[in-house]
């Protein structure tokens, strides 16, 4: 060991294992959190678990009074209700980002982008009454019904279609999660560097394919990352959901007959849990809930990794 | 400040000038109501590397961009005068996409497309419809063009943004050579590049001086020196910040024997 002393380095070492230690254990509280929050609901929901082990996620039925329990139904209309939100909310949310990034005018960008955003400051609860009472019957006098009548034969759009249905609960869910995606998406496009856009026009290409070959690709690793964010936003949805979806216990292939989504049973039934087991399996439709939404989220992250898109500079 | 008209050269008063491929009559420039360039008068001779230099706010990046449009993507901004290309003027044309095609533009940083290598060259191409035995063609010649091909044929399929700064310079000027122009812009092309690096792209721009037209803005007094057969002194007028051509001509002439005072005073480093 040489004897040479080095008090000038000794204190900014101290110092930074302390910052390393505070960041380190902020950094550390999110995956805390989760591991907890994971393990108060195994716990909770244990009763159940062991109860009906793995048949709870491929039963049908739900019926409280003679304890039994399925959560197929409602894994579906979750899953199903999400991907129809993100089936309008992509296209539209896509569409309004790449004109909010586009450069001039930026007043009426800058109000409609403003516009947008406040969006997502509506509270879910309003935005359920609004759909049950404004959308809810206008989607299904202006478009279940023309639709059902004229393509019903198709199984999707069979009659007899209703206001309150998976149909309508998906819409809700498109302008829930529209802010999400506009707004990150613009970001994103924003940050494309002006060059490459120069560099295409000056190829001659048009606006139309250098937004659709350059642009939109060069942006295409964050525009999955808020189609993440805003399938989680869909997934968790409650409120909303629960007031338009209908609340029918069934797995219907009819986007115009009533679904029930995982939140919104949970929603329902919680403070009239008939009994230990009952509260047990609605615990454990939280679990099954939050395994949705993470596998979800992984099958994104590695679909990133697998293209090679997380980690590209642009 | 020496008032005096701005300078007509005639290029058939240079020596080893060639016939003119673009003439730029009385052009002028505005960004809004500024005004940032004034009465240019050049004419670019063809199959020869011609120069701007100047200080910056001199108005020559502007100058360049007026040849292929491309301040049409910037907001509020106007154009006068003429930019005849072959005889037809880009300021007017209604067909803007095609003569894009014809005046390819190399950027000062090298940005490549989010795609493969091949897909890069094969952008312009593409937009043009060309079949595939076609465009494979053209990538293999662009690449070899602009002494690419022997670095990166056996990874064809790996996208453009894993090469070198250097690289991707080249890949950009591949990428421009794939539909043949006419005219080849360079909007500094080797401010963001290391000197070994600089040096391969001055070497290919000889090269290319043989088959293309090629209108280079430098910073670089040295490199204008270096790579250009005719050089265009640009300077931003004091008095209202509008840009204007002070004198035009032979390289060699411009560096050593400047006409103007002023030209003389950039050449020799004492201001700028």
């Amino acid at each position: 060991m040489a004897s040479v002393a080095v008090p000038a380095a000794a204190a900014p070492a101290k110092n930074r294992d302390r910052f390393r230690f505070l960041t380190g254990a902020a950094g550390l509280t999110a995956p805390l959190a989760l591991l907890l929050i994971v393990a108060v609901l195994a716990q909770q929901a244990w009763p159940a678990m062991t109860k009906f082990s793995w048949p709870f996620l491929v039963g049908r039925e739900w019926d409280p009074v003679h304890i039994h329990f399925g959560a197929l139904p409602y894994i579906y209309s979750t899953v199903v209700s999400s991907a129809l939100a993100l089936l309008v909310a992509v296209p539209v949310g896509i569409g309004v980002a790449i004109f909010l990034a586009e450069p001039g005018q930026a007043g009426v960008r800058g109000a409609i982008g403003i516009g947008v955003e406040l969006l997502a400051a509506v509270p879910s609860v309003v935005y359920g009454l609004w759909a049950l009472f404004v959308m809810g019957p206008w989607v299904f006098k202006n478009l279940e019904t023309p639709i059902s009548d004229r393509l019903g034969w198709i199984p999707i759009f069979a009659g007899p279609p209703r206001s309150a249905a998976m149909f309508t609960a998906g819409l809700i869910l498109a302008v829930m999660i529209l802010p999400t995606l506009a707004s990150i998406s613009r970001d994103v496009i924003r940050a494309v560097p002006g060059g490459l856009r120069e560099a295409s026009v000056a190829l001659g290409a048009t606006w139309w394919e250098t937004t659709w070959r350059v642009i939109l690709p060069a942006a295409r690793a964050g525009i999955i990352g808020a189609v993440v964010l805003a399938l989680g936003r869909a997934l968790g949805e409650t409120i909303a959901v629960t007031m338009t979806i209908g609340n029918r216990n069934q797995i219907s292939a009819s986007l115009f007959e009533p679904a029930y989504s995982l939140a919104a049973v949970i929603a329902n039934e919680f403070t009239e849990a008939t009994g230990p087991l009952h509260s047990a399996a609605l615990v454990e439709l939280g679990l099954v809930l939050i395994a949705v939404t993470l596998t979800v989220n992984l099958l994104a992250l590695g679909l990133l990794r697998l293209s090679g898109l997380a980690a590209r500079p642009a | 400040m020496v008032e005096s008209a701005p300078p007509r050269p005639d290029l058939r008063a240079l020596p080893g000038a060639s016939e003119p491929k673009v003439e730029i009559e009385e052009v002028g420039f505005y960004y809004g109501k500024f005004q940032a360039l004034r009465e240019v008068t050049l004419q670019v001779p063809e199959k020869r590397v011609t120069a701007l230099i100047g200080p910056s706010g001199c108005g020559k990046s502007t100058l360049l961009r007026m040849f292929n449009r491309m301040y049409d993507l910037v907001p509020g901004t106007r154009a006068t005068g003429k930019v005849l290309i072959a005889g037809e003027n880009v300021l007017t044309t209604p067909r803007l996409l095609e003569l894009r095609q014809r005046v390819g533009m190399v950027f000062q940083r090298p940005y490549s497309f989010p795609m493969s290598i091949r897909d890069n060259v094969a952008f312009a191409p593409r937009l043009l419809g060309w079949t595939r035995p076609r465009i494979e063609a053209a990538v293999r010649e662009s690449l070899e063009g602009a002494a690419l091909w022997d670095e990166v044929k056996d990874r064809l399929d790996q996208p453009g943004t894993g090469l070198s700064g250097g690289q991707q310079q080249r890949l950009s000027i591949a990428r421009c050579l794939a539909v043949q122009p006419e005219v080849i812009l360079m909007d500094e092309p080797c401010s963001a590049l290391d000197p070994i690096a600089t040096l391969k792209i001055e070497d290919l721009i000889h090269r290319l001086a043989r088959d293309y037209t090629i209108v280079i803005v430098t910073h670089n007094l040295q490199q204008a020196a270096r790579v250009a057969d005719f050089t265009a002194f640009m300077l931003m007028n004091p008095a209202d910040r509008c840009g204007e051509l002070v004198e035009f001509g032979a390289t060699v002439e411009v560096f050593n024997r400047p006409r103007d005072r002023r030209t003389e005073d950039y050449v020799t480093g004492r201001f700028g």
